[in-house]
């Protein structure tokens, strides 16, 4: 072979070789397909690969468009009934919206009478709980008609076949209610389901039907999405009312706990849900990780005792959980037989934020409440990777964590009628009419119970979220005068004066005079000029206003309300609500500066006559005073501004017992609203200035020189206080100056100057 | 293959004229074994083509870099359609259908297959065929952070194979093709991507593809088919929305805009009765006759064509109607002309529901109810609507704009999932975070702060020990005092010995700092163990015992706040455009200086590890203006303004003026205008505000027995 034939060979073979090595895998790609052609002329155009290819609808949505056009005949609605039945229930397959148009009311149906053995109707404390909340709240009517939701009476919490508060045949007792009709718009409480050994969750031992199932312990296979409401599982002395508030009285940072993660409680060896428990030791170490079990529990406890038992009895006993949960930053919540447990709630009161080890379980009201920002995730699966989890958390996470426990607790979770009124309102905000709250409601303070949606649509117009919003309350105010007695009206009476005082301040927008005394009206041409400002009398005497329906506008036996100053007339349509008694004497400058005050505190009273409330040890009964104190936790709406919203909180979401009280007793109206308030916001009011006297003395027929009247005041707090649940009032020690007030300058260089001259 | 040939030929050619010299028979052996390797090699390629890409040796070298969407180098691959597939699980949960296990890196990471077509081995079908949308979901997720090359460390697999559009695909080919998937293992982990389910005549409102356990980011759930906690409910895209904007300054005419064109005729009908009463507030467009997807026009047939979607932009909310289909492009078209969505779809999960309050961004109506849409929206405020017309532009803007941010969210949801710690809560995906002035409050606990447990009183001090002394001694005999830490700040010299300083009943400690920093002053020293903080200047002595008492009074009723005595306020000077520090005594105040100030601890926290810009290093360097950054900072979080305590203003001695006046050259005074202009800058708006109150005790000034009296010795300046 020739060298140059050889060299070339070589070369060729080389070059192959390389090529093959190189770049052979494109020879890989199967040949004649049509798309690459067009991809490769398109490719130098420079263009998008991906504008090369066609679009995902292709031309599927003409062909819907000419199929939907050429066959608008019957065939297509009748073949496609859009909604079949399924099994699972949901509100448009299994709710009647038509019973809930106009208002959303609940029945409850009477107690079972007695059965031919004459025993009495079994019903657990906690059940009986249950119907007692909503028969003393505003949804019960007594008339099945007009009810949207039907409520049973035969108890229904407990439906472990096992369980002493296991109430039987109860099929044959559904079946005998006047309106069951297969459950439809029917609520039915259950905190516990199935039975040794499965504790399946379904099992409620009778059939529910199309009924809403507000169920603890419910798995995410089990709820019927957007129908069921999953509730938390509380305990046998859970309160009705009020009860504790949360644990958290201080809101350190960093909060140093003793512990970093604990948890105490039973484990059950076998059966099922044993696993997780059993395995907790793994994650004990004694030192800022506590996580101590028994077995000890159950008759039988020593047969099925496994090898671990007497060393964790042993563990057990060193720890108290009370301490542990107030000592702990975490507590875990894991499962027990059943998903839930009372460890929830129990670490949520105390603060210590909850690590769920329960898969699959539905937390109470998930729908609504975004538990990211108050507890934290653990898988089972993963079990052992819990310590690293807590540890990771930053220091600011676990102050946001903390706080929210608190703010949930207090807002949905501290009584058996929180509970219940919190299931009432997530299916409430489903009916078509309802408008629907946001998720920054729901998850903030004060909470979907006390933000009503029918206010307003947005929360410009409520006060809570404003500072958040980076909002301010919208100007001016309207000033309503509450004429009780009328007097005689001279041209220098009180209230002349007082509308003259008001017309001269800056920040008034109208004027509203609710006419409430026996005296007929006065002339039109008697009322001060007002200028500008519009002046109206309202005549709340004999004759009710339809206006701001509700039952505080209804009067028995003739006599209206006291609440009646404090309907959400259409008139004020301003934030800011100045409320005036008729006798108030105050100043202009008194009023601009009490509005400014307001304007940052929007969600408060902020007014002159403070009062204070106080525990009298002798009488074991709560005081009312209105001397001279060093604290105040009342500032009475005889002149003090407030937010509109309250308003209509305190016609439209009061008990009706509280409100027939005011009505009774002609009086402490403006101390039920300080309760509203406070309990509202958590916060005490905030008086302005020095003045202490408020009231004309000179006008002599006042009820306030009554002595009876008040000691009606002390009984009516009393009262409140008891349906309340607990007491809301707040003390204050300090009260809001002008900033140069009896300050030793010129007083050309203040601003309020005709405060300075008003005593105390 | 042609090449291989000549060769051959070559070598046959050269085989007939050797047999010349040893030497050259020495190199033509050579030659000849060169060529048995080469066609050794070859006939190794050959066969390579011709087998399945992974164990061949070109694509175990490509396997390590990452995955190249190529499209002009797919490979095929055959699937027997006979295998065995199952369908859909419909009991999946997040707690047993995913394989945790897999997850169990720092992140969530995605493994991609490569793009491949799928062919029936008998009929020589293809499964699917790509389209432009499915790519740039691959594309979206190749170049996102969770994209992993190496499957043995992938959480979930994205397989290749484009199921976007059931209705043009054999849905029976598609399934044995995700089965024929490398890592298929029923489907655990596997993420599906698709828009339109169903088919004529069902309907299905998910994909009828077996899918087995494999997680769907469906396009039309409704409540039945949607598992809770597992799938994701997506948008269903729209291609005609590319590159189309919304005029911000749209005139929205309309109430009600209606243009989709495949709403099921009885609720049309429905529609058109309702557009008959409410014309002036109703547009009700159809198809026009050329069935042009991007017009609209009139039912009536007399007015001209209009653009879509841009022609929603005329009404302030548009209706998105029941179809065949849960899920329409619709949705985002109206999303993208931020016309505010009415969806009157019963039980259709709307995209990315989890995560997203769509309460806040639609209005949900009934099917059955539709006739009274227009009362509906009559009665929503007009600051709701625009309000919601944000919600909906910002909605768009952060999850919608296009498939790229779509796909990424969807991988969000799904990670908040798997990673609930690093989960955003609900507030942190609605909230509107272009909005400079809308804050979080962090110490939102509605509550007083507990009386019991004091204040420590944190000292910052440099040499002046006489007057430091004076002031521990004062502060030691105030009843809320827990306790009082001394931070020396003097490099030069160390603290005077603990026994030197005055005997108190309280604890004292003292930190030697290691640089002379003002921002010593906020550290969060361990050994603050109460909520309250008095920062309080080495030379302020003339606070009195009542006084400071009181402070810490007025801070529990408001702890979130800076509570303090020296107050300052802030101008704005029309003159020179900026803002000006005033030290006068005004009637309003808009900071606390921090000279004599009590703040939750929390603050300190912010300010040493979350202060905005270089304000923190600059405060440092120039040794000025850590008080105005303390109030900047305070306001910016809560919007709240500072509350001043008691009508003290002087602090140091009875003839001092002010804190500020004496010691004040001009100089001082200008630099501390400088501060809030060039704080007001970092943090793009002026966050302080304004009030004209101040707190008093309650019996302040009231002729009232001393004994019965709180709070007696408040000073008068």
């Amino acid at each position: 072979m020739q060298a140059k034939k050889r060299y070339i060979l070589v070369f060729v073979s080389c070059a192959f070789l390389a090529y093959a090595y190189f770049g052979g895998y494109r020879l890989k790609v199967s040949p004649l397909r049509p798309r690459r052609a067009q991809h490769e002329s398109a490719k130098d155009g420079g263009v998008q690969p991906h504008e090369q290819l066609p679009s995902f609808l292709g031309s599927h949505d003409q062909q819907e468009l000419k199929l939907l056009q050429s066959n608008q005949s019957k065939s297509l609605e009748s073949s496609k009934q859009l909604v079949p039945r399924k099994p699972d229930c949901r509100m448009e397959t299994c709710f009647d919206f038509t019973r809930c148009y106009d208002r959303f009311l609940v029945y409850i149906y009477p107690p079972e009478p007695l059965n031919s053995l004459g025993a009495a109707p079994p019903t657990s404390a906690n059940y009986q709980k249950i119907l007692t909340a909503i028969q003393e709240s505003r949804y019960y009517t007594s008339d099945p008609t007009a009810a949207c939701l039907f409520v049973l009476g035969i108890d229904t919490l407990d439906r472990d076949s096992l369980s002493e508060d296991y109430v039987r045949n109860v099929p044959s007792r559904l079946a005998r209610l006047p309106y069951w009709n297969n459950g439809r718009n029917h609520i039915i409480f259950n905190l516990y389901s199935g039975t040794w050994p499965d504790y399946a969750e379904n099992s409620l031992g009778f059939d529910a039907g199309e009924a809403i199932l507000a169920k603890a312990s419910m798995g995410v296979l089990q709820l019927r999405h957007g129908f069921d409401v999953s509730i938390p599982l509380f305990h046998k002395q859970f309160p009705l009312r009020a009860g504790a508030t949360g644990s958290v009285q201080s809101n350190n940072f960093p909060a140093n706990k003793k512990y970093l993660l604990a948890f105490k409680g039973k484990r059950y060896v076998h059966g099922i849900g044993s696993e997780t428990r059993n395995s907790l030791f793994h994650l004990h170490n004694g030192r800022d990780m506590v996580l101590v079990t028994t077995c000890r529990h159950g008759k039988s406890w020593r047969e099925l005792q496994d090898n671990r038992c007497d060393e964790d009895n042993r563990e057990y006993d060193r720890y108290d959980y009370e301490t542990l949960l107030q000592n702990s930053t975490f507590c875990l919540v894991p499962r027990g037989r059943r998903l839930g447990s009372f460890r929830f709630l129990e670490a949520l009161q105390a603060g210590c934020i909850p690590v769920l080890l329960s898969n699959a379980w539905v937390l109470p009201f998930e729908s609504k409440i975004d538990w990211k920002q108050a507890a934290i995730w653990a898988d089972e699966r993963l079990l052992l990777q819990v310590p690293d989890i807590v540890r990771s958390i930053p220091a600011e996470r676990i102050f946001a964590l903390r706080q929210q426990t608190q703010v949930l607790w207090e807002r949905y979770f501290g009584s058996i009628e929180k509970i219940v009124f919190t299931t009432f309102e997530i299916i409430r905000e489903r009916l078509p009419d309802y408008p629907v709250r946001s998720s920054l409601v729901w998850n903030s303070s004060p909470g979907a119970l006390l933000t009503l949606p029918t206010f307003a649509d947005s929360s410009r117009y409520m006060p809570f979220l404003l500072n958040s919003m980076g909002a301010e309350p919208r100007h001016n105010y309207t000033a309503v005068i509450y004429v009780q007695i009328g007097g005689a009206l001279g041209p220098n009476a009180a209230l002349y004066k007082l509308v003259r005082t008001i017309t001269k301040s800056q920040f008034v927008e109208r004027i509203l005079v609710l006419w409430a005394a026996d005296r007929p009206l006065p002339l039109k041409k008697r009322w001060p000029p007002t200028s500008h400002i519009p002046l109206h009398v309202i005549s709340l005497g004999g004759s009710t206003r339809s206006q701001g329906a509700g039952p505080t506008s209804q009067t028995t036996e003739g006599r209206p309300s006291i609440s009646q100053r404090f309907l959400p007339y259409e008139e004020i349509q301003t934030d800011a609500v100045l409320s005036l008694d008729e006798d108030a004497i105050l100043n202009t400058d008194e009023l601009d500066f009490a509005y400014t005050v307001w304007r940052d505190f929007p969600e408060r009273i902020v007014g002159y006559p403070a009062r204070a409330h106080f525990w009298d040890d002798s009488k074991n009964a709560w005081g009312y005073t209105s001397k001279w104190t060093n604290y105040y936790s009342i500032v009475l709406t005889g002149a003090a501004f407030y937010h509109r919203y309250y308003n209509y909180l305190y016609t439209n979401w009061l008990s009706l017992l509280l409100l027939k009280t005011v009505q009774q007793s002609s009086n402490c109206e403006d101390i039920l609203m300080n309760l509203l308030v406070s309990h509202v916001t958590r916060k005490p009011p905030i008086k302005v200035t020095q003045r202490k006297g408020y009231k004309d003395r000179e006008t002599g027929r006042s009820p306030w020189n009554d002595p009876d009247h008040f000691i009606q005041r002390q009984s009516c707090l009393n009262t409140f206080a008891a349906v309340f649940g607990y007491m809301p009032l707040i003390r204050s020690n300090l009260r809001m100056d002008p900033m140069l007030y009896r300050d030793p300058v010129s007083n050309l260089r203040k601003k309020y100057r005709q405060i300075e001259l008003v005593g105390s | 293959m042609t090449k291989i040939k000549n060769l051959l030929s070559f070598v046959t050619q050269s085989r007939g004229i050797s047999h010349t010299n040893p030497r050259e028979q020495i190199l033509n052996c050579l030659t000849y074994g060169l060529l048995v390797i080469v066609a050794l090699c070859a006939g190794f390629l050959l066969w390579d083509l011709s087998s399945s890409p992974r164990d061949g040796f070109f694509h175990g070298k490509r396997d390590s870099h990452t995955l190249i969407l190529d499209l002009e180098h797919i490979q095929e691959v055959a699937v027997n359609a006979e295998a065995e597939q199952r369908a859909r699980n419909v009991n999946c949960t997040f707690w047993d259908c995913l394989n945790i296990y897999k997850c169990e890196h720092d992140r969530l990471k995605v493994y991609i297959y490569p793009l491949q077509e799928f062919v029936d081995e008998q009929s020589d079908k293809t499964a699917t065929t790509l389209s432009s949308e499915y790519f740039q979901i691959l594309e979206a997720v190749l170049k996102s952070r969770y994209y992993t090359s190496n499957p043995n460390e992938a959480c979930l697999f994205l397989p290749s194979l484009d199921l976007l559009n059931q209705n043009v695909f054999d849905k029976h080919l598609a399934g044995a093709a995700l089965a024929s998937l490398d890592f298929w293992d029923r489907g655990a982990n596997h993420i599906i991507f698709n828009m339109l389910p169903g088919g004529a005549p069902s309907y299905n409102t998910v994909l009828d593809v077996n899918t087995d356990n494999a997680i769907i980011f469906g396009g039309g759930f409704d409540s039945w088919s949607y598992r809770p906690g597992f799938d994701v409910a997506i948008p269903v895209w729209s291609p005609r929305l590319v590159r189309q904007h919304a005029h911000a300054t749209a005139q929205r005419k309309f109430l009600l805009v209606v243009a989709q064109l495949n709403i099921l005729p009885r609720f049309l009908r429905t529609l058109k009765e309702v557009s008959l009463a409410n014309s002036e507030q109703l547009l009700l467009l159809g198809a026009c006759e050329s069935l042009d997807l991007t017009m609209r026009c009139p039912l009536s047939q007399h007015h001209k064509s209009l653009e879509y979607p841009r022609l929603l932009s005329r009404g302030k909310f548009c209706l998105l109607g029941r179809s065949l289909r849960m899920g329409q492009p619709d949705l985002v078209e109206i999303m993208s002309q931020h016309c505010i969505p009415v969806i009157a779809v019963d039980n259709y999960v709307l995209p990315f529901e989890d995560v997203i309050d769509w309460s806040l961004a639609s209005i949900r109506i009934r099917e059955n109810e539709l006739h009274s849409v227009m009362q509906k929206l009559k009665a929503i405020s007009s600051v709701k609507i625009v309000e919601m017309q944000k919600q909906v532009q910002w909605l768009f803007s952060k999850y919608f704009k296009d498939l790229k941010t779509v796909t990424l969210t969807a991988l969000e949801v799904l990670e908040s999932r798997i990673f609930p710690l690093r989960a955003r809560s609900s507030r942190q995906w609605n909230t509107i975070d272009t909005n400079a002035r809308s804050t979080f409050n962090p110490l939102f606990l509605p509550s007083l702060a507990p009386k019991s447990q004091g204040f420590t009183a944190v000292i910052l001090t440099y040499d002046r020990v006489e007057s430091l002394f004076l002031l521990i001694q004062k502060l030691a005999v105030v009843p809320s005092l827990q306790s009082i830490l001394v931070i020396w700040n003097n490099q030069k010299k160390s603290p005077p010995h603990l026994s030197t300083f005055p005997s108190i009943s309280k604890p004292l400690k003292i930190r030697q700092t290691k640089e002379n920093k003002l921002s010593n002053r906020f550290y969060p020293y361990p050994e603050i163990e109460t909520e309250a903080i008095l920062t309080i200047d080495d030379d302020i002595i003339m606070l009195t015992t009542d006084e400071l008492d009181f402070g810490y009074e007025v801070w529990r009723e408001f702890p979130d706040h800076i509570v303090g005595f020296p107050s300052r306020i802030h101008v704005w000077e029309n003159v020179t455009m900026r803002w000006h520090y005033e030290s006068e005594w005004t009637n309003q105040i808009s900071m606390v200086l921090t000279g004599a100030a009590f703040h939750h601890k929390y603050w300190s926290h912010m300010y040493t590890h979350a202060m905005p810009g270089d304000i923190k290093e600059w405060v440092d360097e120039h040794m000025n203006c850590e008080d105005i950054a303390m109030n900047f900072l305070v306001a910016n979080i809560t919007n709240n303004p500072p509350i001043k305590v008691t009508p003290r203003k002087k602090f140091k001695c009875p003839e001092c003026t002010n804190t500020e006046m004496l010691s004040a050259d001009l100089n001082h005074m200008r630099e501390r205008s400088a501060c809030i202009d060039r704080f007001s800058k970092i943090y793009g708006r002026m966050p302080l505000r304004t009030v004209e109150f101040r707190a008093d005790p309650v019996l302040f000034r009231d002729n009232f027995p001393d004994k019965l009296k709180r709070y007696n010795d408040i000073g008068s300046l």
